[in-house]
């Protein structure tokens, strides 16, 4: 089992959820997110004070897969989230430990 | 069912309605008639409307209004902080004001016309009271207003006016000195200033030094707004002030809270009328074209400037404006009150940016920049375009050719700006002393809702 944590922007969230219910994709778990990496941040002005923004908002998905699904889903997300335009986010993944369903206690693959 | 519930209703009203207003006619008529010794107070039911109309809308532009405006400008961690010092002071000078504070600023003169006296404490003569066995309430002057009301009405500018000054200290005084500050000076401060400027024989308001002040340019904006740089100068910045981020943290507030007090100041300013009348008409007129026109310029500034039109400019065009035309509103025009808006809006951007930065004090929410600066400049203004046609026979400004009204308006705001400073200045002396100023390092990082409150704005759940 991975899991991939994909950092996108907020107006693909909607693209990446329906490409991943297309392929099967069961669950995920979507949050509110801020940092930078090659995009710059932007200036804010208030009654003259003037601030820069590094940390810009991006939209963060976890989704848990079994081995064979990671290629799928990376692929979907790269396709359904890609503008072309430095800041369209990165995938991480990592292996996974194990799964467990609260309500049953089942665990591993089937759990996911 | 709601249809005939709503016929019923209705054949009952107009049954009622000749019958009610043949009482209120007999009502009016008979202490002449019947040559009573105390004559049932002569109450004009349209005034008496539009003054508890006004007096509930001044009340809202210090909560929702203020709290909303102030409340989106701070940090997060301090929205309840701000809110609670309007909702609060709501509460304490409400009290203030009908157990001592109408006395000391509308009462008859004491101390040579420094202060109003004892005649109202307690409410002493403005509630209810039996005429030849028929309840009702004395009547404020020759208004037609209940005198209670008249009193209340007053109360809303009481509240309001230490509360503008709490932009000042945002997010780092300590609540128990920010309560006693707020009552010693509306007291100490706020009441003669009042009394000088609105009560009959106040030197500022007739006399040699006559200066117009319809709704409270030198008592509600001059007076908060300098005392609100020495808070700030006082207090000291924030810490972090300059080299940390300090964002406003939810600028709808601040948009929704610039719209209830737009709306709120036709109370502020057309309620000073005391009367559902021409000068109400006018004032409400040149009121809403002054704020208009502050937004039109504070954002036009920046859009000239910087290139973009901000939300918060725009905002505070708008108090800028409002705060402007207050002195103003009885004895100019509408189309003056356009110019004293476009003034006010270009003005105080200057004041809140490039000033604030040179001197480098900490007004954190633009107290001093919008309501010192802005009243200041309304208060001349008023000296520029006062008209008789707007404020009767013997008003005339600058553009008259009266000088001497134009001297007077600045002596009005040299003495509102001195008296201010100087109680203020004494005030915080005084209470730094018993309490301290500022919450403590710890405190003002944690921030005032958890360290004064024991409570958070945001609950995550």
């Amino acid at each position: 089992m991975k899991k991939l944590e994909a950092i996108i922007r907020h107006f693909k969230l909607e693209d990446v959820k329906n490409g991943l219910s297309e392929a099967g994709i069961q669950g995920m778990t979507v949050s509110e997110v801020r940092g930078f990496g090659r995009q710059k941040g932007h200036k804010e002005t208030y009654r003259g004070a003037e601030y820069t923004v590094d940390f810009l908002p991006k939209v963060k998905i976890e989704v848990v897969v079994a081995d064979d699904l990671v290629e799928k889903v990376v692929e979907i997300i790269t396709n359904s989230a890609r503008t072309g335009q430095i800041g369209d986010g990165k995938i991480f993944i990592t292996a996974l430990a194990d799964v467990i369903r609260i309500r049953t206690g089942e665990t591993g693959a089937d759990a996911i | 069912m709601n249809r005939i519930a709503a016929l019923v209703v209705c054949t009952v009203l107009s049954c009622l309605s000749p019958s009610l207003l043949d009482a209120g006619i007999e009502e009016t008529v008979s202490p002449q008639s019947a040559d009573v010794a105390v004559p049932l107070p002569q109450i004009d039911a349209a005034h008496t409307t539009w003054m508890l109309v006004s007096s509930a809308l001044v009340l809202m532009m210090t909560a929702p209004g203020l709290a909303l405006f102030y409340g989106g400008l701070v940090r997060k961690k301090n929205i309840l902080g701000v809110m609670m010092q309007c909702i609060f002071l709501m509460g304490v000078m409400s009290v203030v004001w009908a157990l001592w504070g109408f006395s000391l600023a509308f009462g008859t003169d004491v101390l040579g016309g420094f202060v109003g006296g004892n005649d109202y404490f307690l409410m002493d003569g403005l509630l209810m009271q039996l005429y030849e066995g028929e309840p009702a309430a004395p009547v404020w002057g020759e208004t037609g207003v209940p005198a209670m009301i008249f009193m209340v009405f007053q109360g809303m500018f009481f509240i309001i006016t230490p509360a503008l000054i709490c932009g000042a200290y945002a997010e780092r005084m300590k609540f128990s000195s920010m309560v006693l500050f707020s009552v010693l000076w509306g007291t100490v401060v706020y009441c003669p200033l009042a009394h000088w400027v609105w009560s009959d024989n106040g030197w500022l308001f007739t006399g040699k030094y006559e200066a117009y002040d319809f709704a409270g340019g030198t008592v509600v904006h001059i007076s908060s707004g300098v005392s609100a740089l020495l808070c700030a100068i006082l207090l000291g910045p924030r810490i972090g002030f300059g080299s940390e981020p300090m964002p406003p943290h939810n600028l709808t507030y601040t948009c929704i809270g610039t719209a209830l007090l737009w709306v709120g100041w036709f109370g502020f300013n057309a309620g000073s009328a005391v009367g559902a009348n021409s000068a109400a008409a006018n004032a409400f007129v040149a009121t809403h074209l002054a704020a208009a026109a502050g937004v039109v310029a504070w954002a036009g500034m920046e859009w000239l400037t910087r290139g973009k039109p901000s939300v918060l400019g725009a905002c505070s065009g708008a108090v800028a404006g409002l705060v402007c035309i207050t002195p103003a509103c009885g004895v100019v025009n509408p189309l003056s009150g356009i110019l004293l808006g476009l003034s006010a809006g270009v003005f105080c951007f200057y004041a809140c940016t490039t000033l604030k930065s040179k001197f480098g004090y900490d007004d954190s929410l633009d107290a001093f920049g919008v309501h010192g600066m802005g009243g200041a400049l309304g208060a001349l203004l008023t000296g520029v375009f006062a008209s008789s046609s707007v404020g009767g026979a013997g008003v005339s400004g600058l553009m008259d050719g009266n000088v001497d009204q134009f001297l007077n308006q600045v002596i009005s705001v040299v003495a509102a700006t001195v008296w201010a400073l100087v109680g203020s200045l004494v005030l915080l002396k005084v209470v730094d002393a018993m309490l301290g100023l500022r919450v403590s390092e710890d405190q003002e990082i944690q921030g005032l809702d958890l360290s004064q409150h024991g409570e958070e704005g945001y609950i995550f759940l």
